[in-house]
């Protein structure tokens, strides 16, 4: 389904390249060690924010530990997510592998009544034993129709980097989105997984902008999902969202190009973007925005000395590398050395991407070893990267940010500004507190 | 296919990577796709690791399928090696690579690298992280041991024996090294090697070397052992030191492979858990039930120091792994208990709850299970969290290990003076239920937590109520729905402390219902009383 997610962007699909862009070092594009966590991973918040879906991962031992071990604590005795664990019987044909789906499926969803849609989740192991979710996915959802909404995406690792995950699962949706009437008043669809709190605080300010139909994807409940047409103007939340997208952009939607809403500078160009998409009057917006992001400057103000003038590398995790470079470039005065990211969709970036110092080198892929090269050789004052590599680093003498809790907590928006930048000063302060 | 929502064990790759980062010079070729570099995490994360695991992943991918997975294979061993120059490299395949069949044994074979190398065959559909972990380290010490290295002549040296099992991600390994390392130094004894921890390659080949094998964690040393002791005629212990008993018989027993007196490392003036035991502010401990769940060595071991050591009544007694399940079905015999062996926490919840014990011991699944149900827990075995690594020295193995199951099992419960207090003052406001233990803070929730509930009201219940599986939580806490109790009964069971609440309500129900009784009013629950009395 998504088989050419890694095959390398045939052409730069940038609308309009700047000048800036002109002069930049080439991508480096590298292709050996990845350590990143696949797309299974999204499952962990991804079933916190569609709260009467079950993602059911069909995979091995591993896809379960993984689960495990990235959602950290155990704090749920009967999650909204589990793994139907293939076993030797299963692989030996001794069993049917869709019959004993069936049998699974049916024992959940008697299990657990509240839940209404129910995700079938591809992995590794199940993608090269080409078993097909999809068909089972059809299957069971017939059987069970009416109660639950029963899809499949993969988020398995040799198709799908982190966050594509969310990127393959919201995808999936696009299809089951009710259509909208030829008449239909425009509509903003809010795509990209936030946090309740975040989501709340950009739908008021839409409403205050005067942009009435607003649909978020994902829904909070399954009987919440948006519907889409040519009346549709989607406005991304997240830069990882490209398959999503072009989904959407097949039924008619149109993509608002913006940067995406980190810090002051960044949210304010996108909630523009939004407004002037739906001809809200300038003079309004200015309005509506200028107490958010006055806050938000006022709250950055506080972590701009220890962050100004200090030097970033971002290894490759959530795409989130790029936004987030720029808002810690342009609005802190930090100075990205690196940024490496799993995959860069230019298109979806290039407002960001755009804003970079030339000075910067834009890395795509991976191979982790001779990364780590380059960031002994760099020595930055910061390293964002994953919790494998972050103790390591550490120990080197290099300070770190995990960027795990970049997807995990609320940094979007003109509220969260002051807390994103203070994780990123925290470990920058805490070094320096420390006498041990 | 299994349903599986938290597992007590990852697959046996990891079991590999948990010896393969104990070790030195060793490096550990996976072929697996990107999403299973998460395993790293563990290690650094978890156990505070200050270096990377010593893998390589190949992380081929989807486009990699149709064409040559067996070449990156190649490449990334080539790699490795120029990188890392291992001593050893061990090569396998994680789940997937399982699938695609590129053996890179054979490969690295053919590759004829310039160190010596060990294929690993880990079945990741049949076999979890223990088992990958024992033959592992089986595989290693099997392609490894110099066959011509035996112990030399007796005469004029002391005994050598080799410590095997202890490896990375275990509980508390390293503080019972260090434990078992001191009883050895009392009784005169060398150490040839630990492995794998610490060990290196030519520690490996010198291992013939011992007089015999000290194995602390059977789960992860004992192929090793049983080969070494079939190949190389060295003896292997069967004591694990856990508890001041076992501890005296493992002493007797290394004394007498060694040949030399046990005496000196029986007399430990740092022994003070029997004291703590006897002494009189230890009596309220008598016949409190615990539940004891755990991988079987620990479980096994803890349920005998519950039992003999603290005067605790075990209600339940399991294991996860079911290799060693023989090993926990024997000891339940012991403690006329039903064994438990299974992988699934929902399980193992259900039966917690049947068991209505007064403290779990367990892993960090049954420390969850054992919030939600408002009992307090104290952890015994892996699987492991970050807290099972603590900073200070914390050993389970010798006689400082049975000082620290003391206090870490005891200080849990509620202390014998503030056991009668809650009594004696039960309406007061300050000893109310609401309150809590006074030590206990957030661990012990008056109210215990809602999703408890949750699991009990869907478990499936069985058409015909049974004495024994009727008994969910819920219930136990005593909600007083679909109750026969009268209100003066109710009212009069709210006064007895919350902690032995719902053993009083669970027996006085039994009671009411094998003496045939309708209701239960205040006559059948001090009837009760007296038939439980103990």
């Amino acid at each position: 389904m998504k088989a050419d997610a890694f095959s390398l962007p045939a052409e730069s699909g940038c609308s309009a390249p700047s000048e800036r862009e002109v002069l930049r070092a080439p991508v480096l594009r590298e292709r050996g060690q990845r350590e990143v966590f696949c797309g299974l991973t999204g499952i962990v918040w991804l079933h916190r924010k569609m709260q009467d879906a079950f993602f059911l991962v069909v995979g091995s031992r591993t896809c379960a530990h993984l689960l495990q071990s990235a959602a950290g604590v155990m704090i749920f005795a009967e999650p909204r997510f589990a793994t139907a664990i293939i076993e030797e019987r299963d692989l030996a044909g001794m069993a049917d592998c869709h019959e004993e789906l069936d049998r699974v499926v049916d024992r959940l969803l008697a299990r657990r009544p509240e839940i209404k849609q129910l995700f079938l989740v591809g992995s590794c192991p199940s993608e090269v034993i080409k078993l097909d979710l999809g068909k089972a996915a059809e299957r069971l959802g017939a059987k069970h129709a009416g109660q639950v909404r029963i899809l499949n995406y993969s988020g398995s690792g040799i198709e799908t980097t982190f966050t594509e995950g969310e990127d393959a699962c919201l995808a999936s949706l696009v299809p089951v989105m009710p259509a909208s009437a030829p008449d239909a008043a425009p509509q903003l669809l809010l795509v990209g997984s936030l946090p309740d709190i975040v989501e709340d605080q950009f739908l008021r300010l839409f409403a205050q902008l005067g942009i009435e139909n607003v649909g978020v994807l994902p829904a909070r409940t399954a009987d919440g999902l948006p519907a889409v047409g040519l009346n549709s103007r989607v406005l991304l939340a997240q830069p990882f969202l490209g398959e999503t997208a072009q989904a959407l952009e097949a039924r008619g939607a149109q993509r608002i190009d913006a940067p995406f809403p980190f810090g002051a500078e960044g949210t304010t160009a996108w909630l523009k973007a939004a407004a002037q998409a739906f001809g809200i009057d300038e003079m309004h917006a200015n309005s509506v925005i200028a107490p958010g992001r006055e806050r938000a400057k006022r709250a950055l103000e506080h972590h701009r000395e220890k962050l100004a003038g200090k030097r970033i590398s971002f290894l490759p995790d959530s795409q989130l590398e790029v936004p987030l470079a720029r808002f810690f470039a342009t609005e802190l005065g930090m100075e990205p050395v690196e940024v490496g990211t799993p995959y860069l969709n230019r298109k979806l970036v290039a407002r960001d991407l755009d804003q970079l110092p030339e000075s910067t080198r834009i890395s795509e892929g991976q191979d982790v070893d001779r990364q780590l090269d380059r960031v002994r050789a760099d020595r930055p004052d910061l390293t964002v990267c994953g919790l494998g590599l972050a103790n390591p680093l550490e120990a080197e003498g290099l300070s770190t940010k995990w960027a795990i809790e970049l997807v995990f907590s609320p940094i979007h928006g003109f509220e969260q500004a002051g807390d994103l930048a203070e994780l990123f000063a925290r470990p920058l302060r805490r070094r320096d507190v420390l006498q041990v | 296919m299994q349903l599986s929502v938290w597992t007590y064990e990852g697959p046996p790759h990891v079991g590999a990577m948990r010896v393969a980062t104990a070790m030195r010079g060793v490096h550990y070729l996976l072929h697996a796709p990107q999403g299973d570099t998460y395993a790293d995490l563990l290690f650094t994360m978890i156990e505070r690791r200050d270096a990377r695991p010593p893998v390589t992943y190949t992380t081929f991918q989807a486009r990699d399928l149709g064409k040559d997975t067996a070449d990156l294979f190649q490449r990334a061993a080539r790699d490795a090696y120029s990188r890392f120059d291992p001593q050893v490299m061990l090569v396998g395949s994680s789940c997937t690579a399982e699938l695609i069949q590129d053996d890179p044994a054979g490969i690295a074979e053919a590759m004829r690298l310039p160190c010596p190398v060990v294929p690993l065959e880990l079945p990741s559909y049949s076999r979890k992280e223990n088992w990958g972990a024992g033959e592992t380290f089986y595989q290693i010490v099997r392609h490894l041991a110099d066959r011509g290295v035996r112990p030399a002549p007796r005469e004029a040296r002391r005994p050598l024996v080799n410590i095997l099992g202890p490896a990375a991600l275990g509980f508390r390994h390293r503080d019972d090294v260090r434990e078992v390392r001191g009883i050895l130094d009392t009784l005169g004894i060398e150490v040839n090697c630990v492995a794998p921890l610490g060990a290196s390659p030519a520690d490996i080949a010198r291992i013939g070397a011992a007089d015999f094998n000290i194995v602390l964690y059977p789960e992860i040393g004992d192929s090793a052992a049983r080969w070494l002791e079939r190949e190389f005629k060295q003896p292997r212990t069967k004591n694990i030191p856990i508890g001041v008993g076992a501890t005296r018989e493992f002493i007797a027993e290394v004394a007498a492979l060694a040949e030399v007196d046990p005496e000196p490392a029986l007399e430990d003036g740092e022994s003070r858990m029997p004291w703590w035991s006897r002494s009189v502010d230890s009596t309220y401990l008598t016949g409190k039930r615990v539940f004891v769940f755990g991988d079987a060595t620990h479980a096994v071991a803890a349920a005998r120091v519950a039992h003999e050591e603290l005067g605790f009544e075990v209600v339940g007694l399991g294991c996860y792994n079911r290799e060693f399940a023989r090993e926990v079905r024997d000891a339940a015999k012991l403690y006329g208990v039903e064994p438990l062996i299974t992988d699934d926490h929902l399980e193992v919840e259900d039966a917690i709850a049947a068991a209505a014990p007064e403290l779990v011991l367990g892993t960090q699944m049954e420390r969850h299970i054992a919030k939600r149900q408002g009992v307090p827990c104290a952890v015994i075995s892996a699987p492991v969290h970050v807290q099972d690594f603590p900073a200070r020295h914390s050993p389970q193995m010798g006689f400082e290990g049975a000082n620290v199951l003391f206090d870490t099992w005891v200080h849990p419960l509620v202390m014998g003076l503030e056991e009668h207090l809650l009594t004696m003052f039960r309406e007061d406001f300050e000893f109310s239920d609401d309150a809590g233990a006074s030590h206990l803070h957030a661990h012990a929730p008056s109210q215990p937590i809602r999703h408890a509930e949750l699991v009990s009201a869907s478990s499936p219940q069985p058409d015909t109520p049974n004495q024994e599986e009727d008994w969910t939580p819920k219930q136990v806490r005593g909600d007083g729905e679909n109750s026969i109790w009268t209100a003066e009964a109710e009212a009069e069971l709210k006064k007895i402390p919350f902690f032995v609440r719902g053993k009083a309500r669970r027996n006085t129900e039994s009671f009411a219902a094998e003496q045939g009784r309708a209701a239960i009013d205040l006559e059948t629950l001090y009837d009760a009383k007296a038939h439980y009395a103990r």
